[in-house]
């Protein structure tokens, strides 16, 4: 089984289903995402994009529906080896904040076994807290952060393993328009790089320069996939996908 | 990485994160030593306290303190949600039960290192001669790895769920029972300090030793399916 972070080159969802006692929280979602593709998911709040999330992240079991990776499913493949390639960015930042940022990095690095040796993994996690702007903070326990911070540093473990699917769910959220700037630069990378990113944003703005799919999730449905050209969608066109598929469920209930 | 190095790690993180805050440490010893101060207080004037009575002023001190630790060091987890963090990471999940077993067991044995203490000076209690003190200490420490097997798997599955804090100790106490029975039954019998009741008190380490064993097989079996998924 290959172990580096980019041995995920295809996900795909097929007629997922999730039911949290009566009531759906997905209906019927199917989504293939390719290597170094970026997907915006996008919907009103209580949507299910949380949920879809973390059904990518294997967090939450479907009812009903299967998630193939590379066309096999989940449930055929290794627990240990799925984790290692993926990586969930939450509503939490999933960090100690009794330890330092430099602590909290190298113990998830050591977690995912990343680095070849000890001073391998202090020059990862140096360079990555540079990537993140928080060099200088570096020795700090995290609890002295600012949200701004914390958010940099969350983002900081979500990518110290180099994961083939990275899942983030809000991470503009208490950010700054430097630190905004600098996470749409670290997602251009992993996109470079060939990972599956699937973002949920309400923050049109940053994330329409990054994506080249967009989906519309409404009352757990999908209403709308959309291609774009990376680089070529504009906040404008997000806005009027998400307004169309509005439209469309409206005219559909009616 | 190997199981026992996951381990390692995961149990160096508590460590290091506890010794940071020093929130636990200094909650539950203090509270313990409350306890022991406030059951002395109902000696004072009267009769001295019996054998039994010490023996269970012990394990009940562990016991409440205990389970005010376990919880408070699971509320931490779940504050930044890095359990789930932790359950994403691609390690063994009987390193993650493992670990939090064995940093429940040192929280509870540095409980114990006050409680015993002040048993000591405040209820005069006498452990006796070299091979009394092994059956106390291995009582101690074999009743709370038993109470630690069954807490650290509650308390991780219990995740989000409401009135959590509730359902914690109405989940284990039932469950903690036996090795706190025994833990009581067995160190009354080393205060006592005749041959039989320290043959008794072997027993009950022979008892705790299986109960234990079964714990932790349990709870290395359960723990997985318990946290998995939602």
């Amino acid at each position: 089984m290959p172990t580096d972070g980019l041995a995920v080159s295809q996900v795909t969802l097929r007629g997922i289903y999730k039911d949290y006692g009566p009531k759906r929280a997905l209906s019927d979602v199917s989504l293939t995402l390719e290597k170094g593709q970026v997907l915006a998911l996008l919907g009103e709040n209580g949507a299910g994009k949380s949920t879809l999330l973390g059904v990518l992240a294997l967090q939450i079991r479907p009812t009903r529906g299967q998630l193939l990776f590379d066309g096999q499913d989940v449930s055929e493949l290794d627990g240990l080896w799925l984790r290692q390639n993926l990586s969930l960015l939450s509503h939490e930042p999933r960090c100690y904040a009794d330890l330092t940022a430099r602590e909290n990095l190298l113990f998830f690095a050591q977690l995912y076994s990343v680095g070849a040796s000890d001073s391998a993994r202090q020059a990862l996690v140096s360079d990555l807290l540079s990537r993140v702007g928080l060099s200088s903070a570096a020795d700090r326990p995290s609890r002295t952060f600012s949200r701004g911070m914390v958010q940099r540093l969350a983002i900081a473990r979500a990518l110290v393993h180099r994961p083939g699917l990275l899942l983030l769910d809000e991470p503009y959220t208490g950010l700054d328009q430097e630190g905004v700037q600098l996470l749409s630069s670290l997602i251009a990378a992993e996109r470079a790089r060939g990972a599956i990113i699937v973002v949920i944003s309400h923050d049109f703005e940053p994330l329409a320069a990054l994506l080249d799919t967009a989906a519309v999730l409404r009352r757990g449905r999908l209403e709308a996939t959309q291609r774009y050209e990376p680089g070529t969608c504009s906040r404008d066109q997000l806005l009027s996908l998400y307004t169309r598929a509005a439209e469309r469920k409206t005219a559909r209930s009616a | 990485m190997s199981l026992l190095g996951q381990v390692a790690l995961l149990l160096w993180k508590d460590v290091r994160v506890e010794w940071r805050a020093r929130e636990l440490l200094y909650a539950t010893m203090l509270f313990s030593a409350i306890i022991v101060l406030l059951f002395s207080f109902s000696f004072l004037g009267g009769a001295p306290p019996t054998v039994e009575t010490m023996s269970g002023v012990l394990w009940v001190a562990i016991a409440l303190s205990g389970m005010l630790g376990i919880g408070r060091s699971f509320e931490r987890e779940r504050e930044a949600d890095t359990l789930r963090a932790l359950l994403l990471a691609p390690i063994d999940r009987s390193a993650l039960y493992l670990a939090k077993l064995l940093s429940i067991t040192l929280l509870m044995l540095l409980t114990a290192s006050v409680v015993v203490p002040g048993l000591l000076l405040l209820f005069g209690m006498k452990v006796g001669s070299g091979s009394s003190w092994l059956y106390f200490l291995a009582l101690l420490g074999l009743g709370i790895i038993g109470f630690a097997a069954v807490a650290s798997l509650f308390g991780a599955s219990l995740g989000r769920a409401r009135v959590r804090e509730v359902l914690l100790p109405l989940l284990v106490y039932p469950l903690v029972v036996p090795a706190l029975l025994a833990g009581a039954r067995g160190c009354y019998g080393v205060l006592y300090g005749t041959a039989e009741s320290l043959t008794d008190a072997l027993r009950w380490i022979k008892f705790l030793l299986v109960f234990d064993s079964m714990a932790i097989i349990l709870g290395l079996w359960l723990f997985e399916p318990l946290c998995a998924q939602e």
